[in-house]
This record gives structure tokens, sequence and C-alpha cells, in this order.
């Protein structure tokens, strides 16, 4: 674990550069983190993320695409126009939460 | 009189009632199974059936004689479970009061999931091997093909014995060259995930072993349709085939999500460490029926059900259960020309290098390419009828040990570090 400045506070991280602790999230370093990985956040993007951290707030997992599309409304489709490449890494990454672990 | 009803005689439901019927008094517990299938199917020799080594007779038992005396089957499909009021209701209306219940329907390829998967092409350049029709369907495609662009492809994760896709892969990769007609096939590992496994270390290893054999790794692919000739990802990436070989989106059982106890993909929410269902304190999970974090697996079933079996004797005596499962697994992986490697993990620690189960003398060497590994998978299904089914002790130890594991000393190489 390491220990990033962001915003002009420390912010925990780990080797892949997720926050390890959720808490240390606020929505202005929201834009800090997508601003890193080259994402201009829209409404799409936040309303992505708002269900991510609530849902993650509820089961302490961060959801899945399949679960982002059944339970949270946005179709996978749309996660990928919003995250390209890899949405539900670099949604992970922007809300503040661990990797997703979807896969064992 | 009391109840016990497991629903599933796959591998966990099967091994659970072969260990709790001569522990829990005749008098005092009555032990009802539901399983709707007449024959029980030895799941980690499909993989084998696409090359032609095993027949589907070798890989089927009748269900009921695997059961202990005393014990009824009640074949019928579940409707659901009314877990207010204990009971199960069968897809005949009856229903069937309980005491305590064990979940263990397992998890099933669901081909309808994506679209174009079940469609006309299903058998013909579009298949799959995690079912015993598909994987004869295959068998016979294979005995007849004669080169082209040859796909491998995982749907979503997560599925079950996660590296059966990456064995399939190098035993066909070794089948072509049998066959000499290895120059003619252009191999293609299509994933979801951003490497060849989900775990670092193996994920490298499994990776380099793809290289080495010529088949080309395609990494962050989430397909959204399967036409004729080619798979189209959510992004628009196409992969087109001649002969796609696919592990279909695997589900828990449909009674799971109408009696409100699964997940998205109808796995039932456990606590990790003892089985229980979320909110309940009478249900049970065990099996790939659960939704576990760690791989769903036969090996993983076993581990447990060990760990199910005495606090289950806790819980019914008002006692705490006093064993906590620690999510060992243990696969072989089927690398191709009479080898295999074997991976060792649980929750906490990722499949490593080294030896198994001893340090240094193994014999079985964990993420090294064996040919003793690959006979003690062979070994493994006269194992799994007479020792592992009817409950009998094997000798391993239940809980993962870390001898004989090579620690890495700095952070692994990770192919997946940017984001």
């Amino acid at each position: 674990m390491t220990v990033a400045t962001m915003e002009g506070r420390d912010i925990h991280v780990d080797a892949e550069g997720f926050l390890t602790d959720p808490m240390e999230w606020d929505e202005s370093l929201a834009a800090t983190l997508a601003t890193n990985i080259g994402i201009d956040l829209t409404e799409g993007h936040w309303s992505a993320i708002r269900f991510a951290r609530s849902d993650y707030a509820a089961n302490g997992e961060t959801p899945t695409l399949r679960r982002m599309a059944t339970a949270g409304g946005v179709p996978t489709k749309e996660m990928f126009a919003l995250f390209p490449k890899k949405p539900a890494k670099k949604m992970a990454y922007v809300a503040g939460l661990p990797k997703p672990v979807g896969c064992v | 009189m009391k109840r016990l009803v497991v629903l599933g005689a796959g591998t966990a439901g099967t091994m659970i009632v072969n260990k709790l019927r001569p522990m829990l008094p005749m008098q005092e517990w009555d032990i009802t199974v539901v399983e709707p299938s007449p024959f029980h199917l030895y799941q980690p020799g499909l993989l084998f059936v696409p090359f032609g080594r095993y027949e589907a007779s070798e890989l089927l038992r009748p269900t009921q004689p695997l059961l202990p005396a005393g014990v009824p089957l009640i074949t019928e499909e579940v409707e659901r479970i009314d877990v207010g009021e204990d009971l199960v209701e069968l897809a005949s209306g009856q229903t069937i009061h309980y005491d305590q219940l064990v979940i263990a329907t397992g998890t099933h390829p669901r081909l309808d999931m994506t679209p174009g998967m079940a469609g006309p092409h299903l058998g013909d350049t579009v298949h799959e091997f995690y079912t015993l029709p598909g994987a004869e369907a295959l068998r016979q495609k294979l005995e007849h093909w004669d080169g082209g662009r040859f796909v491998v492809h995982v749907t979503e994760f997560p599925i079950k014995c996660p590296v059966a896709p990456l064995e399939f892969a190098f035993l066909a990769d070794d089948f072509f060259k049998r066959a000499d007609i290895r120059d003619r096939v252009e191999m293609i590992f299509a994933t979801p995930l951003s490497g060849a496994f989900t775990k670092p270390i193996a994920s490298e290893r499994l990776g380099d072993m793809l290289d080495t054999r010529g088949i080309r790794l395609e990494p962050d692919f989430s397909v959204e349709r399967i036409d004729e000739r080619a798979m189209v990802s959510y992004d628009e990436r196409v992969i087109p085939f001649d002969l796609l070989v696919t592990v279909p989106v695997n589900m828990g059982a449909e009674f799971v999500a109408r009696s409100g106890l699964g997940d998205e993909l109808n796995h039932v929410r456990v606590d990790p460490h003892n089985f229980l269902a979320e909110g309940s304190g009478n249900v049970f999970a065990l099996g790939d029926a659960a939704a576990l974090p760690i791989s769903k697996a036969g090996s993983v079933a076993h581990f447990a059900v060990d760990v199910f079996v005495e606090n289950f004797l806790d819980h019914i005596a008002g006692r705490p259960m006093g064993r906590s499962f620690d999510g060992h697994a243990n696969c072989f992986v089927e690398s191709g020309a009479g080898k295999a490697l074997l991976i060792d993990f649980n929750y906490e620690t990722e499949p490593l290098p080294g030896t198994y189960p001893l340090p240094v003398v193994g014999p079985l060497g964990l993420l090294k390419e064996t040919r003793i590994n690959h006979l003690g998978k062979l070994a493994f299904r006269p194992i799994y009828w007479h020792m592992l089914l009817p409950g009998r002790r094997l000798p391993v130890p239940n809980a993962m040990s870390m001898a004989g594991k090579e620690v890495p000393t700095g952070q692994p190489e990770r192919e997946d570090v940017t984001i």
C-alpha cells in the first residue's frame, strides 16, 4: 500500500492505484481520478458511480457489470461507452472502490 | 423427528448426505434428497470428451446407489423455497417441511443468455463442452474438422472450473498437432479478463503457456452477440471464427431467484466461512450453488463439506459453529502432451509455484507442467466415485498449507497494472 497526494491530501492506494479506503473518496476526488485515466465525467458517469458507491456500502462488494445492468439500471453497452475497454475496473477506480473481484 | 432436506445430489450434496447419515441418529433425523436427474455426471470428465478420451457411459452413474440406504430420493424439480415457513415446494405442488436445508444445486451453462449462442449455428460453427450433449457434438465436429480459425471463449465469470477453458485450449493444440493439422489452425483465446487467468502469478504462467503454443490471447472481450462466423463485443470489436468453442454464462437454479435467495446470477449469498445463507439460521448453500469468493470447483466443494459437516453437528446441538472455511481450492490443469499443472490456493493466497503436498519432494509440482500431475488428474476419476462421493477421508490436508509453496519476494509482475 502506498500513499498518493491528490488535491493536496494523502490518499491511500494499492499497487494499481485503487483507493484502499473508500471513505477517503469524495466527488471532487472522483473528477481527479477520472482525469488520471482520460475520462471527463458526465451525468451518465455520475449515476453509475453513485449506484456503485451505494451498492458497495450495502453489500461490501464492487458491483460487477452484470449487477450494474440488472440492479443499477446501467446497460453493459453504456458502461463500455462511459468507461472504454475496461468498464468494471475503470468505474471502480473513479468511484474509489476496490478492484472488482467478480472473477475467481 | 427432525428433517434435513438436501437439494441437489451432485458432488457437494452427495458427499454431505454420505458423511452426515452415519452421524445423525436414525430415530432423530430424517434426511431427504431432492434431485431431478436420475444420473450423476462426473463433470471433470467433460473436458476430455471432445478429444475422444472418454465415452458418456464412463462419466455417468445412477444417482440413487450413490446415496446411503434409507435416504429417500425425490426426483423432481424444486419450484421454490418458503424460508419463512421452512418449506420446499416441488414442481408437482407437493411441499416438504425442513428443520435444516442445504442448497447444493450447482451452477449451469446458460446458452440462452447470449444472443446467437443457442441459435441455428449451435452444433455447427458454435460449440460448447460444459454439457454432455455439447461435448459429444464437439467430438463429432472435431473428428472431421480440417482447420481454420479456432476460437476458445469465455462469456462471463464466474464459471465452474475456471481453468477448464485454458485446459481445453491446450488439449486442442495438442489434438491438432497429433492430427497433423496444427499449421492449418489459427488459435485464439478470448476472455473478459485482462489476462489468461484470474490471479496474477498463475495468469502470467498460463499466459506464457498460450504464447509458446502460438495461441493468441484476446483480453477484455465481453461478448454482446454471436453470429454464424463472428463474435461481436459490447465495444464493437469483432472476432471472426470458423469454429467457436464457448463457455456460456453460468447461473444457479431458477428456484433460487424465485425464493429471493440469489444474487443476479442466482448464486446464493452465504457467509463464506460457514455457508449459512444471508439472514438465515437454518438454510445453507454449498458447492457451486453458493456465491463464494473462490473458484467454483469440485475440490472446493470437497474441502467445504468437511468443514460444513463438523459445523452442522455443532449447529443442531445449539453450539457455535467451531470451524471456519479458508476457501481452499486444488485444481489440476491439463496442458496437453500427457502433462498437467497443479494449483493450490484459498481466499487469501493466490496459486504459487512449489511442490505439493510436501516441500521439495512433492511429488506433485505446483504451477509446473509434469507427467505425474497428469497421472494424478486421471487417477482422480476412480477416487471420485469410490472415495470422495462416499465420504471417505482423502489423504490430503483439508485446510490449505503454505508448506512447499514458494512465496514471491517483491511485487509480482501484473498484466493489468494499467487501468
